[in-house]
């Protein structure tokens, strides 16, 4: 089987998130991938160090700078005619464009994998992550989003594929991209950290949270995430948010201040190797799955666990 | 301008899904079933652009059995004019419902369609994308803002690094993500109203849609569970856990 990968970038530099699709697209044969971008053959040459990979199709067009589905999708479609599978990380691209790619295949998608079992069977994640269902496809072809945390990450270096020129029909005239606020994060991204601090509703205000997480975070070197109630109340940042529609992590240790452990709070964060709890109520959920938890009260215990780290 | 909804009727998002013991599926026997939230956003989303003025008609749909009617009622009690469900007892794939919302779109010609951005029975994440890519409509997903302005519709975005703004051109196919609006409880004078309101009932064979699943569930099971671990006294007992990890 032939899949083509959908790399993750921002024109000048390769996402993480594009290594576990490449992992799980490894499984299932030769592994093609596509770089989408404007000035972006930077990337491209990256990409093309990526161990196991065959080909990567550059796609250097003003309209694929912002990776518009209305735009990239045609241009994935066409390449799709000599490929068999469609895979994209679950990235916030990839969950955009991936259907659109796939209703112009007339392929059902398969979202969000978990692991391949087979040529067109696979695990995913539903009801928030309550229900494992095992999933064969009965479609030609297969257009698939992969969960990063699922796989590992493929090699970085070691391959040496050829990069082919790929034009594609440019502007859809259906969109623009009018601006974006991405927030600079000195921090380790969330889907990649080793050590996540997550602060709750608990946390009060921005300024608590500030005052309480970030020091804690500081002295571990750590990521830091949000349950959407500290997001919804702005505490906080809309791409803090770990759970079932938010950000899906596995770090090493996630630590959960003040968060209840609502089920589609755990969606996003129970395949952590070790959670520890920091919660007042004895009873809060999010004892059920920790594996270190202390009852007290956070403003106390954080900034005195900050102290003697 | 219309304002297409869709909406689906599923597990309420209060309840923890069991697995069935023959693991064919999740135990929805007499389990709570509401509309899924994301949809309550995009029904109040179109409700508040009624009042603003950019939709003057609102059109709930389901795909669903004939349960789901109480589904749109909730719609229409929140504030919809008309409904219809596109009854049907078997489970629908997101492909298959957006074939389904094509057709219903060629007869009520809406200037947006507002979709929840996924259901939380199959978190799927497509229905949306795929019914913009059979209409060749423009799409803005997992919306924290949608703002109105002439023939076009300006769309923030809740993207991986923050937030992110596009323009679309109407018509337009707009879903919507948490932090978009928070929805209105229906009032019990507009529950009584909906009851009069129009409710339209089809099947997807009226619109000529093939809903055969294109994937096969082979099995559905519970995922690992975690065993609870160990609580600590105090802090320094946790100083000690985390030094012994190595993370300190
Ligand atoms: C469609 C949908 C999608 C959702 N998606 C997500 C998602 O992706 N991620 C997510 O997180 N949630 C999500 N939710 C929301 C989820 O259901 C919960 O409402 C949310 O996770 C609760 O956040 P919380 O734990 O911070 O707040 P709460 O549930 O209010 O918990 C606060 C906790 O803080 C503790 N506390 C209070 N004061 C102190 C103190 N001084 N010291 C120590 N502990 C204290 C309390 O005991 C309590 O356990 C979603 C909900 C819906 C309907």
């Amino acid at each position: 089987m032939k899949t083509l990968v959908w790399v993750e970038h921002d024109n000048s530099a390769m996402a993480d998130a594009t290594l576990a699709a490449v992992t799980a697209a490894g499984k299932l044969g030769e592994v093609h991938l596509l770089v989408a971008g404007s000035g972006c053959r930077a990337v491209a040459e990256q990409a093309a160090q990526i161990a196991g990979v065959g080909k990567v199709h550059l796609a250097d067009n003003a309209a694929y700078a912002n990776a518009l589905a209305e735009n990239v999708a045609p241009l994935i479609v066409e390449l799709m005619g000599h490929h068999d599978a469609f895979i994209a990380p679950a990235t916030s691209h990839g969950k955009n464009i991936a259907p659109r790619v796939a209703a112009l295949l007339d392929v059902m998608q398969i979202s969000d994998i978990l692991s391949v079992e087979g040529e067109k069977t696979f695990t995913r994640p539903t009801y928030a992550g309550n229900a494992i269902a095992t999933v064969e496809s009965t479609d030609a072809k297969l257009v698939v989003t992969v969960r990063g945390t699922a796989f590992d990450k493929a090699e970085t270096t070691g391959g040496s594929a050829t990069i082919e020129d790929v034009s594609g029909a440019g502007d859809a005239g259906l969109s623009s991209f009018v601006g974006a606020e991405i927030a600079k994060n000195e921090r380790p991204e969330l889907t990649s950290a080793k050590v996540i601090v997550s602060g709750g509703r608990a946390l009060k205000d921005s300024e608590t949270f500030q005052q309480v997480i970030m020091p804690l975070a500081d002295k571990l070197g750590a990521g830091v995430g949000a349950s959407r109630a500290a997001v919804d109340a702005g505490y906080v940042p809309n791409d803090y948010q770990v759970g079932q529609t938010g950000k899906i992590v596995a770090p090493e240790v996630y630590i959960a201040i003040g968060i209840s452990g609502a089920i589609q709070h755990l969606a996003g964060m129970k395949d952590s190797k070790t959670i520890i709890a920091i919660n007042k109520d004895e009873d809060a959920p999010i004892f059920q799955v920790a594996d270190i938890g202390l009852v007290g009260d956070l403003f106390k215990i954080v900034p005195e666990l900050t102290e003697k780290l | 301008m219309k304002g297409l909804v869709p909406v689906k009727r599923v597990i309420d998002y209060n309840v923890k899904p069991r697995v069935k013991a023959d693991g064919t599926g999740v135990d929805l026997a007499n389990v709570k079933m509401s509309m899924n939230p994301f949809d309550e956003i995009a029904v109040e989303e179109a409700i508040r652009l009624k009042e603003s003025g950019a939709v003057t008609e609102i059109i709930a749909i389901s795909v669903g059995p004939a349960k789901a009617q109480e589904t749109l009622r909730t719609a229409l009690a929140m504030g919809a004019d008309s409904a219809i469900l596109v009854e049907t007892d078997d489970e629908v794939e997101p492909l298959a419902v957006a074939k389904i919302l094509k057709a219903a779109a060629a007869e009520v010609q809406p200037g947006l369609i507002i979709l929840g951005k996924q259901a939380i029975d199959d978190d799927s994440n497509q229905t949306g994308q795929m019914l913009a890519a059979l209409m060749n409509l423009p799409q803005g997903t997992f919306a924290s803002k949608v703002v109105v302005e002439g023939d076009s519709v300006t769309v923030t975005r809740e993207v991986d690094g923050g937030l992110e703004t596009v323009k679309l051109s109407l018509p337009a196919i707009v879903t919507t993500d948490l932090r978009l609006n928070e929805p209105r409880y229906a009032s019990l004078p507009n529950i009584m109203k909906a009851k009069k309101k129009p409710l339209d009932v089809k099947t997807p064979a009226d619109y000529g849609v093939d809903i055969t699943p294109r994937i096969k569930t082979l099995k559905v099971a519970e995922p690992p569970v975690r065993q609870a671990g160990i609580k600590v006294a105090d802090v320094d007992e946790l100083v000690a856990k985390l030094k012994n990890m190595g993370v300190a």
